[in-house]
């Protein structure tokens, strides 16, 4: 519920959170996160690790389709870019974890501008196809490259270390996979609320109306390109850390769909739609493993008729969202905060 | 003293010729309006000087200094040319405020580093910026009941004023408004107008408009220029373009007002 929002300074009117219902729910989500792996078994810590990793490469994809307008099927080349460059630094230098992420994510958005630079002539489907050559050429580097990246067989990577600490088990990857994701999280947030942001959306919606403003076009949109790259070089470092072997087949092309699908069940040009979807898009193909499981006791055959069925219900799935809810599940989530608005005195 | 100085400015588009040795000046501090009918080149004349075309020949002097083709855009932007469109051209995703917001972007320094960081310089520039647009724009333009409104949601006249209210936010030296009161009902249009001259007299804003509605332009202008198949007919008062058989021509067509007296009422000749 929440009653006379009258705010005196323009800062209280510009926070994020504008109640103090707002923040004592995100209190409560930050000490749900922070409980949640001493309650967990390792199955469902490990499923929270990758929806961590996902979260970030989402937001990253977010902040360039969702919120510039310029759609990208390289996310998953990006993610290797970050990937490659934390196991390459882990086995060569003794850089710290903190290092090799931050590292990795600079190397990431530096290869992102590249890929980003046709985006001043081409738009909408042809630059996805500009970026989908981009990611097979990315893979080819990774394949053939072989005294850098170890070719088709990969490289294996020591855990993340920091201050004689190992980060060797799931455990101790999420203390530092969620902490991060939160606040990547936080920066976009940040990022699309003050002026960069706003130049970034004015490109989306119209950008013959941005340039008369004085934004330049060229400059932003690498911008964009850089930070969603940065994030996606973050969540590849991640990822390498996590599973500690880092490979061509490691980031395919379907992965990159992955992400792009992500952000539009999720909800394009809002952060929260990309975190759900980023959930929706890791748990669901494990909720079905899960049903299939449940399913046997009853349906001894019920793997070998779920199994291939199980692509098929989660596409559905998708398409059905698509359908039903245009603008994603974070419109669900909006419609469920109107309702509590004035609860319990509605009308 | 003139701000704005075009000469024998020529466009063309394969064979159309848009524009043909325009020749005209926007005196400082003036409500200057450019007439004429559908298709004289008035839009063409507009996107040249805020840099969208590139005119085969003539120049554009702005301040005594030339804006040659190399003067992209932003820049032109950023030395104090605003402007609006003729078929509203908001960010129909954001609220009206984050649009006005958008007019300062030139004038602000944030980058993407400072940004994602917020507080401390982000945050300071961004209050500074929030509050010079509701004291100074958001009140004068009485539009601070719908700051929080997405501009689809809105009607087409409170759109116009957001668009104008969005390059105010630039702080222009020159306001360039493409057809303001276009598609405005009547107290819409007067609003309007009361803005057009308030922005001359109380921002000392040079405003170039575009307009067809000829009340309005008569009532509010200083200084009219008449442009008719991409050539400027006559310039100055609007009394004096009132009374030009050239201008009476250009609208009403070739023939002069007697024989269109004459026909449209041919007892009285009889009588």
């Amino acid at each position: 519920m929440r009653i006379g929002d009258a705010k005196q300074t323009y800062e209280a009117d510009e926070a994020i959170w504008t109640s103090n219902t707002q923040k004592l729910w995100f209190g409560l989500l930050l000490l749900i996160l922070l409980l949640f792996p001493f309650m967990a078994d390792s199955y469902l810590l490990y499923l929270g690790c990758l929806v961590g990793i996902a979260v970030i490469s989402t937001t990253g994809l977010n902040i360039l389709t969702g919120f510039t307008g310029l759609i990208s099927l390289g996310q998953a080349g990006f993610m290797g870019v970050g990937a490659y460059t934390v196991a390459w630094l882990s086995l060569n230098t003794g850089l710290p974890f903190p290092v090799t992420l931050l590292l990795a994510g600079l190397m990431a958005a530096a290869v992102g501008i590249l890929v980003g630079l046709p985006s001043l002539r081409v738009k909408g489907l042809y630059l996805a196809i500009a970026t989908l050559a981009a990611s097979v050429f990315l893979h080819f580097i990774f394949a053939e490259w072989e005294s850098v990246t170890g070719g088709m067989g990969g490289l294996s990577l020591e855990p993340a270390h920091l201050f004689g600490w190992t980060f060797q088990s799931d455990f101790r990857m999420y203390f530092i996979i969620v902490p991060l994701a939160v606040l990547m999280v936080f920066a976009a947030r940040n990022v699309l609320r003050t002026r960069v942001g706003r130049a970034f959306i004015a490109i989306r919606d119209r950008d013959i109306s941005a340039e008369i403003l004085g934004i330049n076009l060229l400059r932003y949109k690498l911008m964009s390109f850089a930070l969603s790259s940065f994030y996606a070089g973050v969540a590849g470092g991640l990822f390498a850390y996590f599973y500690r072997v880092v490979t061509p087949e490691s980031f395919p092309l379907s992965m990159s769909i992955f992400y792009l699908a992500a952000v539009i069940v999720g909800g394009m040009g809002n952060l929260l739609g990309g975190i759900l979807g980023a959930a929706f898009m890791t748990l669901v193909p494990e909720a079905l493993k899960l049903l299939t499981a449940a399913l046997t006791p009853f349906y001894p055959n019920a793997p070998v008729f779920m199994s291939p069925m199980l692509e098929i219900i989660f596409g559905a799935l998708i398409v059905g969202f698509l359908i039903f809810e245009p603008h994603g599940l974070a419109e669900i989530w909006h419609r469920i905060r109107r309702f509590f608005r004035l609860w319990p005195f509605r009308n | 003293m003139s701000i704005l100085e075009i000469s024998d400015l020529s466009l063309s588009f394969g064979g159309v010729k848009a524009l043909q040795d325009v020749s005209f000046r926007v005196p400082e501090n003036t409500v200057t309006t450019i007439i004429g009918p559908n298709g004289a080149g008035k839009t063409s004349l507009f996107n040249c000087i805020s840099g969208f075309y590139k005119p085969q020949q003539g120049t554009i002097r702005y301040e005594g200094r030339e804006l040659s083709s190399g003067i992209k855009p932003p820049k032109r932007a950023a030395l104090g040319l605003a402007r609006t469109f003729q078929n509203i051209a908001l960010f129909r995703g954001m609220t009206v405020l984050d649009n006005i917001k958008l007019g300062a972007h030139v004038h602000m320094n944030s980058g993407l580093l400072a940004s994602m960081f917020y507080f401390g310089a982000a945050r300071r520039e961004e209050m500074e910026v929030r509050r010079e647009v509701e004291h100074r724009i958001i009140d004068f333009l009485e539009i601070d009941h719908i700051r929080r409104q997405p501009v689809a949601s809105l009607s087409y006249g409170l759109q116009k004023r957001v668009e104008l209210a969005r390059a105010l936010a630039m702080r222009p030296k020159v306001l360039m408004l493409d057809e303001p009161v276009a598609g405005m009902n009547r107290e819409e249009k007067e609003d309007m107008a009361r803005f057009i001259l308030d922005i001359r007299e109380e921002w000392g804003v040079t405003v170039l408009m575009v307009e067809h509605d000829m009340g309005m332009v008569m009532d509010i202008s200083d200084h009219i220029a008449v442009l008719n198949f991409g050539q400027v007919i006559t310039e100055g008062e609007p009394a004096d373009v009132q009374k030009n058989p050239e201008v009476i021509k250009a609208y009403l067509g070739n023939s002069d007002i007697d024989s269109l007296r004459r026909k449209l009422n041919p007892q009285g000749e009889a009588a």
